[in-house]
């Protein structure tokens, strides 16, 4: 028995710019290797084949966190998820981002799992992860979605014909603090906020992300607006290490003296992206941080929700996440 | 021909740069102490130190380390009497053994960070190694022992 790796042309570019002339030239044969923990997953199994790996982690100038002129961050897409949980700025101005770092698989995962690689990874749909041809392979069906379909981590929200969920705990923290990505192609860049880089199934069945062939993903921006707000990040999983959320919140709130000024709810693993809960926001914005409106919040958070067989206890699941992170949030 | 550094000795390799460092170490080197459990970063028994952070060395390429130093169990101690060796063998941890270069280089990272780590530091540090017999009351036990055993060496 051995794990043999298949075979591709490997790449290591050292500079962003002879990065994109490779990305450029190879467009959609190039496979973009980060840290690789996803990657490998994929190409070990054999699920997917690639002809080209254009591997950044000879890139220094992706690596890093600075403070940017407004005072947000600039955080390199491929700073790993243990400096980001570790980093003083971040967990000075974006604990919220700190926290969801830390709570990605496994501390040894995280040594070499990137940022960048967390918001680019791939569903954990197991039937997609095995190689069927379901919606997102390219086929017509979603196995998921069958009344006999295993659909306990599937989504409540958000589904349009396939019914995966988005895996990364970082996306769903990026997306309350209202961060972009900044994506380079040899033709220019382009900054998109997360919440239009990441999408589901309505706007792309193939794709979790709006990178294009030939573009890579450079810098996390996160904007001064959220700093030093309060936050509140809770990931339930069935264990504690490694495994992927089968609900997470992340929570933000700018307080006005007691009352809420603005607020964030994002849910996690409940939609094929991060899912804000709008009005659970809008319940809560203008009071205060109270059992009443945790109460009057949650009670709204998953309107329109449409369960699978086997995933009905992700409602009250997120309702109490929402109850949570109003009562709980520390911070300033 | 690239170049790696395992265990503080560089060693020239004619290997192609895709090849995990798991099988670098075993069928190049002959470092057979880094086990093969899952080759896809589930289990932990491959773990080495990259730069002194514990790393699956089965889904990272050759390509990865050439910059960087390598360290395996081969490399914790000259003879054996790191300080978790010795509390491994004083609370007989081991059981079928498979799991265990891997879980003494999970716990050699942390107590380098921290000298004194309580339950919740170890089990964190330690989730990312599976032990099938489970031993883990007893992993537990000999970390807590080691790092009492290099406090005792630090006065001494």
């Amino acid at each position: 028995m051995r794990d043999m790796m298949p075979h591709f042309d490997l790449y290591q570019p050292d500079s962003v710019a002879a990065a994109l002339e490779l990305t450029s030239r190879l467009d959609e044969q190039a496979w973009i290797l980060a840290g690789g923990q996803d990657s490998f997953d994929w190409l070990k199994n054999r699920t997917r084949r690639t002809a080209a790996v254009v591997d950044l982690g000879a890139i220094d100038e992706l690596k890093g966190v600075r403070e940017s002129a407004g005072g947000g961050l600039e955080i390199g897409a491929l700073t790993t998820l243990t400096d980001i949980e570790a980093h003083p700025l971040i967990r000075e101005k974006f604990e919220l981002l700190a926290r969801a770092a830390g709570r990605v698989a496994s501390p040894q995962i995280r040594n070499a799992g990137t940022l960048g690689g967390n918001l680019c990874q791939d569903t954990r749909c197991w039937y997609y992860r095995h190689g069927v041809d379901c919606y997102r392979a390219g086929g017509n069906i979603c196995y998921a979605d069958t009344p006999e379909g295993q659909n306990r981590e599937h989504a409540i929200l958000g589904a349009s014909r396939c019914v995966a969920v988005s895996p990364s705990d970082t996306a769903t923290a990026l997306t309350a603090l209202d961060a972009s990505v900044v994506l380079r192609s040899r033709a220019g860049e382009r900054i998109v906020p997360i919440s239009e880089f990441l999408v589901g199934p309505a706007i792309n069945i193939r794709a979790m992300t709006t990178l294009r062939p030939g573009e890579i993903l450079t810098t996390v921006r996160v904007p001064a607006i959220w700093s030093g707000a309060m936050f509140y990040f809770e990931k339930v999983a069935d264990r504690a290490a490694w495994d992927f959320a089968l609900v997470s919140i992340a929570a933000a709130f700018r307080m006005d003296g007691k009352r809420v000024a603005d607020a964030r709810l994002v849910a996690g693993a409940v939609a094929c992206v991060p899912w804000r809960l709008h009005a659970a926001e809008r319940a809560v914005v203008g009071r205060e941080r109270s059992e009443d409106s945790a109460e009057r919040a949650a009670s709204v958070a998953v309107d329109g929700a449409r369960p699978l067989n086997y995933n009905h206890f992700k409602i009250p699941l997120t309702e109490n996440l929402v109850r949570r992170a109003i009562r709980d949030a520390q911070g300033a | 021909m690239l170049t790696i550094n395992v265990n503080g000795a560089r060693h020239e390799l004619d290997a192609d740069p895709r090849m995990p460092l798991l099988w670098a170490l075993r069928d190049l080197l002959k470092l057979y102490g880094t086990k093969y459990g899952c080759g896809k970063a589930l289990c932990g028994a491959c773990i080495v130190h990259l730069d002194g952070r514990p790393i699956h060395s089965c889904v990272t390429p050759l390509s990865a380390v050439t910059g960087g130093r390598v360290t395996t169990i081969e490399g914790l101690s000259a003879d054996g009497t790191h300080a978790l060796q010795q509390a491994w063998l004083e609370l007989d941890v081991v059981q079928c053994g498979y799991c265990h270069s891997g879980q003494l280089m999970s716990a050699a990272a942390l107590l380098a960070r921290n000298a004194a780590p309580n339950d919740a530091d170890i089990d964190a540090a330690m989730s990312g190694n599976i032990c099938r017999c489970g031993t883990y009351p007893r992993i537990r036990s000999a970390i807590h022992r080691a790092a009492a055993l290099l406090r005792g060496r630090a006065r001494a």
